[in-house]
């Protein structure tokens, strides 16, 4: 039974904004399906008992006060900018038709 | 002997003590780029004037008999993933083709501070995700030992400059294996620090609670000094741990006799590369020779490690990478009908095959309906793959495996399954999901001339132990003075 259909891997690639081709489609679709077989193996073992690890170190909510400091000055936030009007990025319309 | 030949505390002890000006160092460095380079192919970008301007600068206070920082005008390469100001950061991805930062990384601030001199940003795998630095978007860096073979990846042109003595050290990044193994593939030093030793602000992120930035370096004693340059807590970075950094150089000396080397039952498996298997044997050998003690252990949990990395470094990928969007920086598609079609556009055209297939897969596996039986089933593995360390850690001191399952492949050899070349990380994975230092040196040569790695893992926060193990280990072999024939 395939691990994932290319339906999936559609739908998958359009939350990540990712406009894919139809020949990277098919290839992603099986590569996907190769690898999901291998990640398989991961039930092999029972971890009802396992807490998840999200981070390797003691973390403690890392805060300072909320005090103004010196930051990215604007003309350099804007340097990179693809499409720029004045002090703004410009983008493409928002609403779609 | 050549100026570039030499490591840093060799370069170092020649101009603190005003035998060597800086300025002849970086103009030695650059021809020395210039004979070789062009077979090699590790940089994406050079900076002669700016790192002859710096040389400059140390080499007049050195006339004036100033005091200069330790590390004056010792020269760097940085690979492409690490920010630095004003100079093209790439992460050899055509989505950051034309990006430049407007800030240092940490990590550069505090080098910059020592003195070094960057000569350039080295070419990767695009945005860390390889093991070969064939999913570059730009070139194909050559191993200096090998021409028709990989230098392994991500930090391929890292570990192919300091191989072919176009640098006299660099900087890579670690999130699976990624100097560690170039490392091992190009025959030099390199060290994975624990997480949280070395603050990531301004390298660009791939899988958050897995990157660390690590030295590249020609020995030991390189790879200490400069993880003490730059280590330690960064405000900038809440993930920097707290902790005060040791004189990683003072502690290479002494010792290691009654140390106790794990040697893990399931990283020397039957149907192993027969070579890797007797380097690493023979390295083992040289160990007990100086007294170390071997306890036979266990990492139970180790054939789990590539599919929870394969999990769990994606999913954070996915969230990592959303933010090339052509928006704000970066490569933006020329032709779109409105804002959801120029990121789907900008993103198909800006990023390459590898990137794109662990977006997808990590967008998987965190979607509703799959979060539960993928990423966080993935969380749980990581927890037992951690535990298994901690049990190994009591019956020894660190743990000695071989770096990767088989030499230095040839290109194409491994790039159209990307499952094949997931497997390649198979033995440095596991540090990264648990967190723990793990440095490679070289162990010896395959009869076509190929390095072999020996990777020593260690404690959390006991990057001493596993730098004086490695150091030991140099020092009573010669393999890391073995320069390839260029």
């Amino acid at each position: 039974m395939a691990k994932i259909t290319r339906k999936e891997v559609e739908y998958v690639a359009r939350l990540a904004r990712l406009e894919l081709t139809d020949e990277e489609r098919e290839r992603l679709t099986a590569q996907l399906d190769s690898i999901l077989g291998y990640i398989d193996k991961l039930n092999q073992l029972d971890t009802s008992v396992v807490e998840p690890t999200t981070t390797v170190i003691p973390m403690v909510s890392v805060m300072r006060d909320d005090e103004v400091r010196p930051s990215l000055k604007q003309a350099e936030a804007l340097a990179n900018a693809p499409d720029r009007e004045g002090v703004l990025f410009r983008v493409p319309r928002i609403i779609e038709d | 002997m050549e100026l570039y030949r030499l490591t840093i505390h060799e370069l170092r002890d020649l101009i603190q003590q005003g035998q060597v000006s800086p300025v002849e160092v970086v103009q030695n460095l650059f021809i020395r780029i210039g004979q070789v380079e062009e077979r090699i192919q590790a940089y994406n970008t050079l900076t002669p004037r700016t790192a002859l301007a710096f040389a400059k600068k140390f080499e007049d206070m050195l006339v004036r008999k100033e005091k200069v920082p330790p590390l004056a005008g010792i020269p760097l390469a940085i690979k492409d993933l690490i920010c630095t100001k004003g100079v093209a950061t790439t992460c050899s991805s055509k989505i950051l083709e034309n990006y430049i930062p407007p800030y240092n990384a940490t990590v550069v601030n505090r080098l910059n501070a020592a003195g070094c001199v960057m000569l350039g940003k080295t070419n990767m795998d695009e945005f860390a995700m390889g093991s070969s630095t064939e999913n570059s978007a730009f070139k194909k860096t050559k191993n200096p030992w090998c021409l028709d073979c990989v230098p392994g990846g991500s930090s391929g042109g890292s570990a192919a400059a300091v191989a072919a003595d176009m640098c006299a050290g660099a900087l890579g990044s670690d999130t699976g294996g990624s100097v560690r193994q170039p490392a091992g593939f190009c025959g030099i030093t390199a060290l994975k620090p624990t997480y949280g030793r070395v603050s990531r602000f301004g390298l660009v992120a791939f899988a958050s609670s897995l990157d660390q930035i690590g030295p590249m370096t020609k020995d030991v004693r390189d790879a200490a000094i400069l993880l003490r340059t730059f280590a330690g807590h960064d405000p900038l970075d809440s993930t920097s741990a707290n902790l005060p950094v040791p004189d990683y150089e003072g502690a290479l000396a002494g010792e290691i006799a009654g140390l106790r080397i794990g040697t893990p039952k399931e990283y020397f498996i039957p149907g192993m590369h027969p070579e890797v298997e007797s380097a690493i044997d023979q390295a083992i050998l040289v160990l007990e020779g100086l007294g170390a003690v071997r306890e036979r252990v266990s990492l139970p949990h180790t054939d789990y490690a590539v599919a929870t990395y394969y999990l769990v470094a994606t999913a954070e990928a996915s969230s990592n990478l959303a933010r090339y969007d052509g928006v704000k920086y970066g490569y933006r598609t020329p032709q779109s009908a409105h804002l959801i079609d120029m990121y789907m556009k900008t993103r198909r055209e800006g990023f390459g095959p590898e990137v794109k297939r662990r977006i997808i897969l990590g967008t998987y596996a965190l979607s509703a309906g799959y979060y539960d039986a993928y990423y966080l089933k993935a969380l749980k593995v990581r927890t037992l793959i951690r535990q298994d360390f901690t049990e190994a850690f009591k019956r020894c001191d660190v743990i000695v495996t071989p770096t990767s399952p088989t030499p230095p492949f040839r290109f194409d050899e491994k790039i159209d399954d990307p499952l094949q070349m997931y497997l390649e990380d198979i033995f440095t994975i596991s540090a990264n999901l648990a967190g723990v230092p793990g440095i490679n040196v070289n162990c010896g040569f395959t009869k076509s001339g190929l390095p072999i790695g020996l990777q020593i893992i260690g404690r959390p926060f006991d990057e001493q132990t596993i730098l004086k193990v490695a150091h030991a280990f140099e020092q009573a072999t010669d393999w890391h003075t073995q320069r390839p024939w260029l």
